[in-house]
């Protein structure tokens, strides 16, 4: 992949991230729908399938999503646990910005590389 | 939906899910301690009923209100002759509305919702950010 060499694992990472922001808005958005079965992306194990495919690759993320395991069962079937969410979530965003940080200096980086400063 | 769901649609529409909530809370709230002529006509608790779409193309997942039911239990019947309400018996129906049920509801609600624009603060900042890669 082109894009591979330039910014290195982080491509990768920013787009899994975004991935799992979406699937924990989305248990949040269900935190009182009964029956809804909250998921999660496993970061790790995503991470390194693309790192394996040398680029994002959607199906592997599916592969990744796992339903998670409730720390104890609603009697209405929902599995989704708003502490754990909540904590999830503000995790996964400031991972985010941190990528997002290491982009901005490695595009920094170039710039100054191509400038000749 | 024709078009794939984005974290703001989750979160916004998960928004107008929890206001249906509090407005039937604030419905059933409003009509506690009502009483009348008849069991038909007496007010019963009315609640929403959440429901999960999925987005195959994106693996998200938003809530809906796919109706909204009468639920709870039925009028109860009291014996109040003096009461202007009261049938040709002396019986009026009190409203079917458990307050201390509702006033957590209305709590939990609250709560979700709260948590529902939270989610998209964070997703608006991070898409700020990641429009603004590489310029500073």
């Amino acid at each position: 992949m082109a894009n591979d060499s330039l910014f290195g694992v982080h491509a990768a990472a920013l787009e899994v991230r975004s991935q799992r922001m979406g699937l924990l808005a989305s248990n949040i958005a269900n935190a009182s729908t009964p029956g809804y079965k909250a998921k999660d992306i496993d970061f790790q194990e995503a991470l390194g399938a693309a790192e394996n495919a040398g680029g994002f690759d959607a199906e592997a993320l599916q592969g990744a999503t796992k339903f998670r395991v409730p720390l104890e069962m609603s009697m209405d079937g929902n599995t989704v646990d708003l502490s754990t969410e909540q904590t999830a979530f503000a995790e996964n965003a400031i991972a985010y910005q941190t990528t997002l940080s290491f982009l901005n200096g490695r595009i920094g980086q170039i710039t100054r590389a191509l400038k000749g400063e | 939906m024709a078009q794939p769901l984005t974290i703001f649609q989750v979160a916004g529409r998960a928004m107008s899910a929890q206001l249906v909530r509090m407005n039937t809370t604030a419905s059933n709230l409003a009509n506690a301690g009502g009483v009348a002529s008849s069991e038909a006509e007496a007010y019963r608790t009315i609640k929403p009923v959440f429901q999960t779409e999925y987005d195959k193309a994106t693996g998200l997942a938003t809530v809906n209100v796919k109706q909204v039911v009468q639920a709870g239990e039925a009028p109860t019947k009291r014996y109040d002759p003096t009461n202007p309400m009261a049938d040709k018996d002396g019986n009026v129906w009190e409203n079917a509305v458990d307050e201390t049920r509702e006033l957590v509801d209305m709590m939990e609600t609250a709560r979700s919702y709260q948590n529902d624009v939270q989610v998209m603060n964070t997703a608006k900042s991070l898409v700020l950010d990641t429009l603004k890669l590489g310029q500073n």
